[in-house]
């Protein structure tokens, strides 16, 4: 069983690589189409600016890899900017085109002005469920109300409800925190830095890509 | 209101952790990622690791040792001193951070800080101010650890590193750092209703209930604890639990 972390020069991939180590999964980083497309489980990571993401994405020429792993119906997770990719477009920094892997958009993460919130959300916050039962996902065994790190300005907005695995509560909205397509998963937040209920998650899709 | 973020603020010079006053008059405290470890396992809720002396010396020396922490500690990890340039940022990344805190070269060049967020996100900068109380209510900006004064009013300095995309500040009062005698309130207060990024207050805390203190009547997002943790005056769990029992949000 090989997990792949797609590289493609971005942010902190050390520390996913390290949670995936540290649960026991055969893991490597790569932008190898090859190793990409055989791998049994693929992993997005991902942090900052979502046109930076994707151009840098483009320029490995990772998009159609991707895309094709995906249609495979093989266990993925996007992590943080690398669930935001999955949807069809962002606004951030003007309109980009991401994945288009998961219907719905990406928007700034809404707050009320006069409660004097703050972006960006950079908080240990909690994770709700809403329609769709965590048993069998990667939130299987996670306790409702359990603290995920979150670091992010932006937002996914699925078009169907249906695609939102959990909710988390900023600023008096909702936002969805993680979401799932079949086989594709997206966690806003950061399982590898969220602890040890972080590494359960992590630990619970190792084992969907064993199936 | 959020939960208010707890962090052990690791100060390192050469393979050592160390604390000063003031920022000065460094002693050695122990193994930087022993320390770090530890305070994972008992419920920290971020590290920050800082190097003591790079800017002065012109390096930044930290990648092994965040390379080491990241095999075992799984939360946020920020890094800071001797931050200069964007391959350092990279390299620190690369190395397992998830911030960088950038000081001395912000203040040389604000702009550093905007083109390292359009490349790295707003979320990755952490722009660490040193502050100086001075004449009149306000406080200087220092740099180089709290050596050399910048003739910048922290107030303005502070909506000035928002303007140009930094995610956080993380706010050291140089007065109260290593005293123990408890946070600078003002300070925290003035700058927190200057800007809308979160602030992370470091430097002064001896016990919890300066921490209650600055919560109630400060709005900050974080602090960062080294003493206290650092001579095992109170674990981060006494803190924790300190700190809800004054009804103030933690993870827990």
């Amino acid at each position: 069983m090989k997990i792949a972390i797609v590289d493609y020069d971005i942010g902190n991939v050390k520390s996913i690589l390290s949670a995936f180590e540290n649960q026991g999964a055969d893991v490597s980083l790569t932008n190898n189409k090859e190793e990409i497309l055989k791998s049994d489980g693929l992993v997005l990571p991902g942090v900052g600016a979502f046109s930076h993401g994707m151009k840098s994405l483009e320029s490995c020429g990772l998009v159609e890899v991707i895309k094709e792993y995906v249609i495979s119906d093989r266990p993925f997770m996007g992590i943080c900017l690398g669930m935001q990719m999955l949807f069809e477009g962002s606004e951030e920094f003007g309109k980009t085109t991401g994945l288009g892997l998961i219907s719905g958009k990406v928007v700034k993460l809404p707050t009320k002005d006069d409660q004097n919130e703050k972006l960006p959300h950079v908080s240990w916050n909690e994770l709700n469920r809403k329609n769709i039962q965590w048993t069998g996902t990667i939130l299987e065994d996670v306790k409702e109300g359990s603290d995920m790190y979150f670091v992010h300005s932006f937002v996914a907005q699925p078009k169907d409800n249906d695609n939102i695995l959990s909710t988390t509560e900023y600023s008096g909205h909702n936002f969805c925190s993680s979401v799932k397509k079949g086989n594709i998963y997206g966690c806003q937040f950061h399982p590898e830095k969220s602890g040890k209920i972080g590494l359960k998650i992590i630990r619970n899709f190792i084992r969907m890509c064993q199936k | 209101m959020n939960k208010v973020r707890i962090i052990a603020r690791i100060d390192v010079k050469n393979e050592f952790a160390i604390k000063g006053i003031h920022l000065e008059g460094l002693r050695k405290v122990g193994n930087p990622n022993e320390m770090a470890r530890n305070y994972y396992n008992d419920g920290i809720d971020e590290i920050v690791f800082m190097d003591a002396v790079a800017a002065y010396y012109d390096r930044n020396s930290l990648s092994e040792l965040i390379q080491e922490a990241c095999a075992d500690v799984f939360i946020p990890i920020t890094v800071g001193g001797g931050i200069r340039t964007i391959d350092d940022i990279k390299n620190a990344l690369k190395s397992g951070a998830d911030k960088v805190a950038i000081n001395t070269r912000a203040v040389k060049e604000p702009a550093f800080i905007n083109q390292a967020s359009k490349i790295f996100g707003s979320q990755c900068i952490v722009s660490s101010i040193e502050a100086k109380s001075i004449k009149g209510g306000k406080w200087e900006v220092y740099t180089d650890n709290g050596r050399e004064p910048t003739g910048k009013d922290v107030i303005e300095w502070a909506k000035h590193v928002e303007e140009l995309g930094a995610g956080e500040i993380m706010l050291t009062s140089i007065d109260q750092e290593g005293t123990k005698k408890g946070f600078d309130v003002n300070l925290y207060q003035s700058v927190v209703r200057s800007v809308s990024i979160p602030v992370i207050a470091s430097g002064g805390m001896g016990k919890s209930d300066d921490a209650v203190k600055l919560i109630k009547h400060a709005n900050v997002d974080a602090i960062a604890i080294a003493s206290v943790l650092h001579y095992k005056i109170e674990s981060v769990q006494d803190i924790k639990n300190i700190l809800l029992e004054n009804q103030i949000k933690v993870r827990i």
